[in-house]
């Protein structure tokens, strides 16, 4: 194969089980045998119901999971993860996961400081980093001296500080407004432009996996997910989330997944309503 | 201002209600049988006012108080350094968790106070024996607080700080420590009480200096307005400590959430 088809990032048949909890008699297998590969520079979303593994298989994609069988390619190489987490990934959490005792320049700064970079080179790219996410000038303002989305910004400049070959978010949006939402997701997109880098984008909201994405993966309903379909999306880019989703392309391609994922969900809906 | 002057009209009247009781003669006895006798039980609030004068007017006090501020200190730094220390390292570890854990409610359920002879023998009776007693008061509080702090640390913060290229030493010192520090401030005002507690009971039960020592010294010849003086100064100091820490306390946790912080315009 050569170099420049070496996948970003392959996970090949994942299964993931958990040891019996709760007075549950079986394990739960969360994820079953999924194999899923993002290319360099690709922008890829996986979609399914609640609760159907999605974070579990992001987890395992950065090494913070070991998989119970399958494999993890990072570049073409082996991604153990008693060996460490996947170094070439960053990770944008859907709940909060900025330090609250600092401030939001020593957030971003976190990353290089933990790297050795010398503070006043790591507080000058910190710096450039809060005015490219609209953050210039809170700078010294704690977290919880900020709104939602501004805390988003935050926790994006502080993962990309780093620029990480591979973006991992476990649906970082979900929490806001709608507004703040789509402003995001356009920013997300406008600086994802810069670079091109790989993309691993976990969402529950299939709009937002096709306005942003160049490829969507469908994944069933859990116990024991896998990927059921795999759509590419030839939307033409630069795109604009909210004008997009009004495109005749936009909506034939959103009945067609829908198409594949409305049973999922409704499964997911009823094993729900059992429990 | 309007409950400050209440505040103060408070403790004014419960002067005066202790003046009316205990000056002799002034009101006929009704429980006792002499009319000195409540002023011998009770002191009176203008002799004890006095005493406090004189020893602030001689300096005599410094001596005695610096002593127990002394203790106080090294008790509360001491025990909170071991019980950050500790607490961190059982927090981090399960197994060593797992086999200290009937030994940590053990030696916290013992009435710790009762240590205090044995420290007396240990260390003597000069100021380490008051410091001990102070560690092992702080200890658990700062302990107890810090292993709950180090466990209830965010999974999600771990696992980005991990992300962000996080050693295991640097997860400790930016993630578990700050954590874990916010905890323990939360508990400041009861470690520095307790080691002030431990330093005044390891001079009343045998010393040569000290405030605890003042007291005793003045019960056992029944001169109880200097008792009370002892005990005044006492609460006066134990009031600045606690100021004092709530103001070292605001000034670290600035970072945390407050209820309201809007601020008028």
């Amino acid at each position: 194969m050569a170099p420049t088809d070496v996948p970003a990032l392959a996970l090949a048949d994942i299964t993931c089980r958990f040891a019996a909890r709760d007075g549950a008699r079986e394990p739960y297998t969360a994820v079953a045998n999924a194999t899923l590969s993002v290319a360099k520079g690709e922008f890829v979303s996986v979609v399914g119901p609640t609760g159907c593994g999605k974070s579990t298989l992001l987890n395992v994609a950065a090494g913070l999971l070991e998989p119970s069988l399958g494999t993890v390619d990072v570049f073409g190489e082996r991604l153990i993860s008693a060996e460490g987490v996947n170094r070439r990934a960053g990770y944008m959490f859907q709940a909060d996961a900025l330090m609250p005792w600092r401030t939001g320049i020593d957030n971003v700064v976190a990353g290089l400081e933990f790297r050795g970079v010398p503070r006043s080179d790591a507080v000058a790219q910190a710096e450039a980093w809060l005015r490219r996410v609209g953050l210039a000038g809170f700078g010294d303002r704690y977290p919880h001296q900020m709104s939602g989305g501004m805390r988003k910004r935050l926790a994006l400049a502080q993962t990309l500080i780093l620029s990480p070959d591979i973006l991992l978010m476990d649906e970082p949006f979900s929490a806001l407004d709608v507004q703040t939402r789509q402003l995001m997701e356009n920013e997300l997109l406008a600086l994802w432009a810069e670079d091109r880098k790989s993309v691993l984008f976990i969402t529950h909201d299939l709009e937002e996996a096709i306005a942003l994405s160049d490829r969507v993966v469908v994944l069933s309903a859990g116990p024991a997910t896998r990927p059921i379909g795999d759509f590419k999306v030839d939307l033409p880019r630069p795109r604009d989330v909210s004008e997009i989703r009004m495109t005749p392309a936009f909506l034939t391609l959103h009945r067609e997944i829908w198409a594949a994922m409305k049973e999922e969900v409704l499964k997911a809906y009823a094993a729900q309503k059992v429990a | 201002m309007r409950l400050r002057i209440l505040q103060i009209m408070v403790l004014g009247l419960l002067i005066v209600f202790w003046y009316l009781m205990t000056a002799p003669g002034l009101i006929p006895p009704f429980y006792f049988d002499k009319p000195n006798r409540a002023a011998f039980f009770f002191g009176e609030p203008q002799k004890v006012f006095w005493v406090i004068v004189d020893w602030f007017a001689t300096g005599e006090i410094f001596r005695h108080l610096g002593i127990t501020l002394l203790e106080t200190a090294l008790g509360f730094v001491i025990g909170a350094a071991f019980g950050l220390g500790i607490g961190l390292w059982l927090a981090l570890s399960p197994t060593a968790s797992a086999v200290m854990d009937p030994y940590i409610k053990g030696f916290n359920s013992m009435p710790r106070v009762v240590l205090a002879p044995i420290f007396a023998v240990w260390f003597g009776l000069g100021i380490w024996s008051k410091v001990a007693l102070g560690v092992t008061l702080v200890f658990f509080v700062v302990f107890f607080n810090v292993y709950q702090g180090v466990r209830e640390v965010s999974p999600n913060l771990i696992a980005s700080a991990r992300m962000l290229g996080a050693s295991r030493r640097q997860l400790l010192r930016s993630i578990y420590l700050p954590s874990a520090m916010s905890w323990v401030f939360a508990s400041l005002h009861n470690a520095v009480g307790l080691a002030f507690v431990g330093a005044v009971v390891g001079e009343y039960l045998g010393s040569s200096m000290g405030v605890g020592y003042l007291i005793l010294q003045a019960e056992g010849t029944f001169d109880i307005n200097t008792v009370f003086a002892g005990i005044l100064v006492l609460t006066a100091f134990a009031l600045a400590l606690d100021g004092a820490v709530g103001a070292v306390e605001r000034r670290l946790m600035t970072w945390q959430p407050r209820a309201s912080e809007t601020e008028k315009v």
